[in-house]
């Protein structure tokens, strides 16, 4: 219990400062904030790591793999295809 | 040690994820915050890596192998999209961290059975959360992704007893979660809740219209940050956790400010079924017979000679029709002779918040003159010309004057006062809220019945040779 309690702790305080610092995204930049945040979703990465890395059971390892991948196209594809839209709202 | 340096690594991760969002608050730090937030994401993979190595593992190989895959899928799919297409991408990607999660919360489930664990409630309740939460998401974004790419129809599909049956699934699913808590070692109870989370996903977003897709898109982004924090919790990962609730805090403030541009409770988006023909109020022919005052490219070209002030306010319809460059262009040419130019963005123009003003900066239109709609809405009063281009329901004044219309008490942008509203339109078809427009037949308006792109081309033309 002592962990969770820890755990809820982050999970509270992380939302505060997720609502505090998103309210002051302006509507030009909702799209890229949303793609932006997709990549940021794909932090499940850690965990697939660890389940593709351990390789306790076939099972485990084969749902490990593919979770990689999920999470690597989040990754990966957020955050270009983000750069890809903000580089456009740079001034010329 | 290695523990430490591990969560030290952690730490700067959220550090700099956070950094990221605070960086997006302006369009000039925010390429320098997107690229924060990867080297965040770097910083986690590498401290993972060094908990991976502690633990003496040694897939590395299925690793690297499943970063090959879904890299080069990612790569390709971000550098490919159209910027049409961007609400698609953003739904595949919901969908995908969707995914990543019922497969991480499912993995993490067997290996602590098979390493003869007796998982806690804790951790089957997290696991429940993530696998209904995951699932959802990833066959929501599904049905979101088929309808936004027109492979399915884009009106609400509803059946008898739908509500009733998705309350069903839900409580079906949590059942099981609640049969997977009291005894943990049955491990295919854990599919159970994943197959009936799936279906409801189908089922849940299959009777939510076209019109409302912006809404979809926000709430499953922030479904995909609470599935991460779910797995957070099972895996007891305080990075999963942080980065997933910036997420999710991202999708439900977005999602917020989605249901307020349309004025509805998020409830009647998700249940409501709207977009299906509703038929309320006067007729068309009521509202535009022997009203509606057609205009050629040399009578509006001729009314924007007169303008001092012009603002164009874009719809999808624009996009659709490819003409935005062609805006671009007539926007220039107006500033070219003195005249002021902005542009009015309702909130739900595009099909995901903030879309209309990626697609006004790819044609370089440059984002300071495009506002808001709180911002545009007290300048029309003093503005000579209002151009609407593929835009119909946002610029609807029944949503301020008639209070039993589907769209009464949305905020819409005020362009019926402007001295003159030109409105470019294929014909005198309803919107998404399938109701006709006063707007189109009021004394200050001319239509200019043509293919966006087309008018505006001509329109150009029309104008050069005026001058």
């Amino acid at each position: 219990m002592e962990a969770l309690a820890v755990t809820l702790f982050i999970f509270v305080l992380a939302m505060f400062v997720g609502f505090e610092v998103i309210t002051k995204v302006p509507p030009t930049l909702h799209t890229p904030l949303t793609s932006g945040s997709n990549a940021v979703s794909g932090i499940t990465i850690v965990g697939a790591i660890l389940s593709a890395g351990l390789q306790l059971t076939t099972l485990t390892t084969v749902l490990g793999f593919l979770a990689v991948a999920f999470a690597t196209v989040n990754v990966v594809g957020g955050f270009l295809v983000t750069h890809r839209m903000l580089k456009m709202f740079k001034r010329k | 040690m290695r523990l430490a340096l591990v969560n030290f690594g952690y730490l700067a991760a959220a550090v700099l994820f956070i950094l990221t969002f605070k960086g997006l608050s302006h369009p000039r730090t925010a390429v320098r915050a997107n690229l924060l937030g990867s080297v965040g994401m770097l910083v986690a993979v590498a401290a993972t890596f060094l908990l991976l190595r502690g633990e003496g593992a040694a897939g590395y190989g299925v690793i690297l192998g499943g970063m090959v895959v879904g890299g080069v899928v990612g790569a390709v799919l971000a550098l490919k999209i159209r910027m049409t297409a961007m609400p698609q991408m953003v739904a595949l990607l919901n969908g995908f961290g969707g995914a990543a999660s019922v497969l991480v919360a499912g993995a993490a489930l067997l290996e602590a059975l098979a390493q003869g664990q007796v998982p806690s409630v804790e951790f089957t309740v997290a696991t429940t959360a993530a696998g209904i939460i995951g699932a959802v998401t990833f066959f929501g974004s599904l049905v979101a992704f088929a309808k936004l790419e027109e492979l399915i129809g884009g009106q609400p599909v509803l059946f008898a007893g739908q509500r009733g049956f998705n309350g069903a699934l839900l409580l079906g699913a949590l059942g099981v979660g609640a049969w997977l808590v009291a005894s943990p070692e049955t491990a295919w109870l854990y599919w159970v809740i994943v197959a009936a989370a799936a279906v409801l996903g189908v089922t849940g977003v299959l009777p939510i219209g076209g019109a409302d897709m912006p809404v979809v898109i926000t709430l499953l982004n922030s479904y995909s940050g609470l599935a991460a924090c779910a797995t957070g919790f099972v895996l007891d990962n305080n990075m999963l956790i942080v980065a997933g609730s910036l997420v999710g805090a991202s999708g439900i403030i977005l999602t917020q400010i989605m249901c307020r541009a349309m004025n509805r409770p998020i409830t009647n988006v998700l249940f409501g079924g709207v977009g299906a023909p509703v038929v309320t109020g006067a007729a068309a022919d009521e509202v535009y017979a022997g009203k509606v005052k057609a205009a050629s490219a040399d009578e509006i070209a001729m009314v924007l000679e007169a303008a001092r002030r012009v603002v164009i306010v874009p719809g999808y319809g624009m996009a659709v029709a490819q003409a935005q460059h062609a805006v671009r262009d007539l926007a220039r040419l107006l500033e070219a002779r003195g005249v002021e130019v902005e542009f009015g963005i309702h909130p739900v123009a595009g099909r995901m918040p903030g879309h209309m003003n990626v697609l006004l900066a790819e044609a370089d239109i440059p984002y300071e003159k495009v506002k808001e709609m709180d911002a545009i809405n007290p300048s029309f009063a003093q503005t000579d010309v209002a151009i609407v281009i593929g835009a119909n329901d946002v610029v609807n004044p029944l949503a301020r004057t008639d209070p039993t219309s589907p769209i009464a008490g949305m905020p819409i942008l005020d362009v019926d006062k402007a001295r003159t509203v030109v409105v470019i339109k294929r014909s005198l078809s309803p919107g998404f809220a399938g109701i006709p427009n006063p707007l189109f037949a009021a004394d200050n308006t001319l239509m200019y019945f043509a293919d966006g792109k087309q008018a505006v081309l001509d329109l150009i033309d029309a104008a050069r040779q005026a001058a």
